[in-house]
């Protein structure tokens, strides 16, 4: 029990442990969605603490990681083009493209900002009337209705050198889709709590019902994944498939209305494709006909590049939960967050960088431990 | 990406139409937009992602998380300068 001393609660941790022991009689697997969980879980150990058998798969919920290449390679034409100021949230920089990433771009001397809100990025386009502004607007469920928002204003304010490359995806078509995996091992999801801040969870009674699997909406503290594995744990176990809510101070089974409002207005919904994973039908948005001048895909008439992706990297697996990081056989060797071949081993909330950060050394010691029993 | 965090609003105007607050977050502040949830009072406590408020959160939920994100670098993550960290992250010196 190294790990529980790190917590905030200790003791509560302690209790939260020995009761996914106390009822866990065989072994089960189950999805966190969220890539936010992934970081915290591997960071605490959390999946060290479960017992034999109860295994922890990491889910597609790390939007940066998914966001496909051709995307970013038109991230990266627009960003090079001139009069273009391209602003993105940070954990983008340095996502690969096929050759290069914003960060190199930047040092190369085009104009990348980093923002904390797409609302700064419109506030750039109203001070620089003569520049062409463009915001990365990538993202899940959650970070949707600031990106709606900022479009929504950039219309009503008449601020026409502002738009938006949008790669919104959704949560619930992707579990749908994990389920409908032939490979799929998911027995049970816990379901990302900030998307269900905003959406609600009236989309999840219909996947609890279709795949028989328990769904417990969860938050992003070691404790609240402690308790949302727990709440999941008892449902197995006793062979129930329902949907629990886990993080009800901060989501409501309604949502946030407003912010949903907003998102039909700016949006609609579209199929998109996932890094690593492939098309995935209805699991995204683009902005609506009501708001298209503002889509930066045509108004820099971005052309596709198709390039395919590193043949040593095996993030789509590890993204569908196939395969656990170090089981690629780049990981901590061609691949390292320095030097990264795919997305997972970029975005800290990848499930590879997370293993690289918190994990290395263990798993040095286990290869060179397999390397001593192959002698 | 989907991180939140709480924060305490401690006044609010009227922007162009929309709703904009000053929050503090455990020492720092930020404005944000109050679009999402516009009957929310100065004082109170709401869950902040990327410059937009989603959710109202109540004063101990808030304080405990903010301690917990304060203890582990998670506030400096999120509020601090994206290329100084993108160049940590690289292995390169700036």
């Amino acid at each position: 029990m190294k790990y529980l001393d790190e917590f905030s609660d200790p003791v509560l941790a302690g209790k939260l442990v020995e009761q996914i022991h106390a009822v866990t009689t065989q072994p089960w697997s189950m999805m966190e969605v969220c890539g936010g969980q992934t970081h915290s879980i591997i960071r605490h150990g959390i999946d060290q603490l479960l017992p034999e058998g109860v295994e922890m798969i990491h889910g597609p919920g790390c939007p940066v990681c998914v966001t496909p290449l051709e995307i970013i390679d038109k991230a990266l034409a627009i960003a090079q083009q001139p009069g273009v100021i391209f602003c993105s949230f940070g954990d983008m920089l340095r996502v690969p493209g096929s050759s290069e990433d914003l960060f190199s771009i930047k040092s190369a001397g085009g104009d990348v900002r980093v923002v904390y809100s797409p609302l700064d990025a419109l506030k750039l386009a109203r001070e620089n009337p003569d520049r062409q502004v463009v915001f990365f607007g990538i993202g899940f469920e959650t970070t949707a209705p600031a990106n709606a928002m900022t479009v929504y204003q950039a219309k009503k304010q008449g601020i026409p050198n502002f738009s938006l490359l949008v790669s919104h995806v959704l949560v619930p078509p992707a579990m749908a889709a994990i389920m409908d995996s032939p490979k799929c091992r998911v027995q049970a999801f816990l379901a990302a709590g900030h998307v269900c801040s905003v959406m609600g969870t009236s989309e999840y009674p219909a996947l609890t019902e279709k795949y028989k699997v328990p769904i417990v909406v969860t938050g992003f503290e070691p404790l609240d994944i402690l308790e949302g594995i727990r709440r999941t744990v008892i449902q197995l176990e006793s062979g129930r498939h329902e949907l629990e809510n886990a993080y009800s101070r901060a989501v409501t089974a309604e949502g946030n209305l407003p912010a949903m409002a907003m998102l039909r207005d700016v949006f609609e919904v579209t199929d998109r494709t996932w890094r690593g994973i492939g098309m995935i039908p209805q699991s995204g948005w683009k902005l609506s006909e009501r708001y298209a001048e503002y889509d930066a895909e045509a108004r820099f008439s971005v052309t596709d590049i198709h390039t395919d992706e590193s043949a040593l990297c095996r993030s789509g697996e590890v993204l569908q939960g196939l395969i656990k990081p170090h089981e690629c056989a780049a990981f901590g060797k061609e691949c390292t967050p320095r030097k990264p071949l795919g997305a997972t081993m970029v975005s800290s909330e990848g499930a590879c960088a997370a293993y690289y950060t918190y994990r290395r050394l263990d798993h040095l010691e286990l290869s060179e431990t397999r390397l001593v029993d192959s002698r | 990406m989907c991180l939140a965090v709480p924060g305490r609003v401690l006044s609010v105007e009227d922007q162009d139409g929309t709703t904009m607050a000053q929050v503090d977050f455990g020492g720092l502040r930020k404005e944000v937009c109050l679009a999402y949830i516009p009957d929310v009072q100065i004082g109170e406590y709401v869950i902040v992602h990327v410059g937009f408020a989603i959710q109202r959160l109540d004063e101990k939920s808030a304080l405990d998380t903010l301690a917990n994100f304060e203890k582990l670098g998670i506030l400096e993550e999120e509020f601090g300068d994206g290329f100084a960290l993108a160049a940590k992250q690289a292995g390169e010196p700036r």
